[in-house]
């Protein structure tokens, strides 16, 4: 049971960390029919720079509050200058921009950080906490609890402010939102920083357990996207649960299978996945009009 | 002229004059093999191109297939003994085997799922390659036999060829035919059936084409490609490493076929050349290299968004018609 708990509370961990990086693809994919596989790339960015920056000395909050404004900034960039340019090319076109862009990004952070791999102080101590048996690092739950925090505040952003629903109107119909006077252009500039927010934070919390390095986005990326495809392209929720799901495949895969081939459990389970629900868990069967 | 341009075999007749010029021009035998690489990963694009531009199938995953006839061709010989030519043909088939087994559930799926179960293909592949280092030595990578054509030429013929120029020219005559291959293929009723597809599933499936089967065909197609290219990269080399069958391939070779433009076999060779020459350019930068591959790549996407060879040719169309 100790090892259970174990296997399950670095499954979440690690899940935590997946589900904020594909809730990035969801709400990015959401506004602006873009898969953004710069995504990881935020992660990177929220790490390294608060690793870079109290460095300097900027006390740790100050340090987290401007790495995470640092990411927003890239974000808003990264549509004006990269993706606006883009409207209207094809969905695979935009995906190699953005394939473009991480690569720009990965090449700008070894430029300006370094190639070293870093980590910082975990935030409460690293005396291990026992849960039943299970030793947990404290970073652990800031990681879990982090998460949660951004799940329910995404959630009443969308529910109870008119952005939010803005937000939601410009994914459910862009020309309708457009018709009833929402800026759309401005609602996914939002999209844009809101991911990249999402993504830096996650990197920042995660940093004292995994470390972080110029090119640690392109994992992230690659799992995020299969967590979100996992629990159905363009739902949040979906989202949260692919990640979640991915990140206990592969703890337990690697407690009780083979550490050798975690990855390749939890992909086995997507593919099986998707043959009997082909959008994903959360998905809807998608309708084609002629 | 612009009939000429549009007949059938101008791109093959391209590429004859372009691999038969090419090495008069090229100063020494290290750029001979920076033509070469640019040969066989173009054959790799080429049948890719096929699945996406013609299909409008996205693979994620397709260095997988890539490494399967790379690890073939180094690991039957050294393992089973088996001449070097038949582990070719064997990773070939085999490739096309899988293609076949995992393309009929996978190519149900539509847009970003078939994307990420290819990509999740890929990785499974990779994997394996990675860990039973029994047979593949694993991430080391693993030296490949050479096929002993040198030899065969001298004792046969008395002729002394460099490894660098024979293996210039056994991969410019292979993508002048896998050109040729793939021009027929997109002119015959199999290509219009795809480009049919390509265009609206339904209205295709409504005209009598058997959509599942078409996707299949060229998904099998394109894996015989990329195992051939991935044999062909393996025994130039003489020794082959995972990252062959690695994710970062599987996009690299995606980024060629939409750099060089989806649906233009010429394009897929621009795009190769582009994605193997660039980097080799961009050493010189160092530390840069990175940053300004990343840049290039977006400027590309931006203004030639359909492309670099569709691009200019409709760029070069729309100034002559004004």
């Amino acid at each position: 049971m100790a090892e259970f708990l174990q296997f399950a509370f670095s499954g979440l961990t690690v899940g935590a960390v997946y589900a904020l990086v594909a809730l990035g693809f969801t709400i990015i994919y959401n506004a602006s029919d873009v898969v953004n596989f710069a995504q990881g790339e935020f992660v990177m960015i929220g790490g390294m720079a608060t690793v870079f920056l109290t460095a300097l000395g900027v006390p740790i909050p100050l340090a987290v509050v401007l790495a995470i404004l640092g990411a927003v900034v890239v974000g808003l960039l990264l549509h004006r200058l990269a993706i606006e340019p883009a409207r209207g090319a094809s969905s695979v076109t935009l995906i190699i921009i953005t394939i473009g862009a991480s690569i720009f990004l990965r090449g700008l952070a070894q430029v300006v950080f370094d190639k070293q791999f870093h980590t910082l102080q975990p935030f409460s101590g690293d005396t291990p906490i026992v849960v039943g048996g299970a030793s947990i690092l404290p970073q652990s739950f800031w990681v879990m609890g982090g998460a949660v925090v951004i799940v329910v505040l995404l959630w009443a952003f969308f529910n109870h402010t008119l952005i939010g629903k803005a937000v939601l109107a410009t994914s459910a119909n862009r020309l309708a939102a457009k018709l009833v006077g929402i800026n759309t252009g401005m609602i996914m500039s939002l999209a844009f920083a809101l991911s990249a927010a999402i993504g830096a934070v996650a990197g920042v919390l995660v940093t004292p357990i995994t470390l972080t390095s110029y090119e640690v986005g392109t994992l992230l990326a690659l799992k995020g996207f299969a967590a979100a495809m996992l629990g159905g392209m363009g739902h949040p929720l979906g989202a949260v649960v692919g990640g979640l799901v991915v990140g206990l495949l592969e703890a337990f895969g690697a407690g009780y299978l083979s550490s050798d081939y975690k990855d390749a459990i939890a992909f086995v389970v997507i593919l099986i996945t998707l043959f009997v629900l082909p959008t994903g868990l959360f998905g809807r069967a998608s309708v084609e009009r002629v | 002229m612009s009939a000429l341009l549009n007949h059938r075999l101008a791109v093959p007749a391209v590429l004859i004059v372009l691999v038969a010029l090419l090495p008069l021009v090229l100063p020494s035998s290290f750029y001979l093999r920076i033509a070469t690489l640019v040969w066989i990963s173009a054959f790799a694009v080429i049948g890719l191109n096929l699945l996406m531009g013609y299909a409008g199938q996205v693979s994620l995953g397709h260095a997988g297939f890539f490494g399967i006839g790379a690890y073939a061709a180094a690991v039957l010989p050294a393992q089973l003994g088996v001449p070097g030519i038949f582990a070719v043909v064997i990773g070939a088939v085999a490739s096309a085997l899988i293609a076949y087994l995992v393309g009929r559930p996978i190519l149900r799926l539509k847009g970003h799922y078939l994307a990420v179960a290819t990509l999740g293909f890929g990785i499974l592949v990779a994997m394996v390659i990675n860990n039973e280092a029994w047979i593949t030595g694993g991430p080391d990578g693993i030296a490949v036999a050479s096929l002993g054509i040198k030899k065969l030429l001298k004792s046969a013929f008395g002729l002394k060829v460099k490894t660098a120029e024979l293996w210039y020219w056994i991969a410019g005559a292979m993508l002048v035919v896998g050109a040729w291959v793939a021009v027929n293929l997109v002119d015959s009723p199999t290509g219009r059936a795809l480009r049919a597809v390509h265009d609206s599933e339904i209205a295709a499936r409504v005209a009598g084409i058997d959509v599942a089967r078409m996707k299949l065909v060229v998904f099998v197609v394109s894996a015989v490609y990329a195992a051939l290219a991935g044999s062909a990269l393996a025994l130039f080399n003489g020794f082959i490493t995972p990252d062959t069958a690695g994710f970062l391939h599987s996009i690299e070779l995606v980024t060629m076929v939409v750099l060089g433009g989806m649906g233009s076999i010429l394009g897929s060779v621009v795009g190769a050349a582009v994605l193997v020459v660039l980097p080799q350019l961009l050493t010189m930068f160092h530390d840069y290299e990175h940053l300004l591959l990343g840049l290039l790549m977006m400027v590309f996407m931006i203004f030639l968004r359909a492309g670099i060879v569709p691009g200019l040719r409709a760029l070069v169309a729309g100034r002559g018609a004004a």
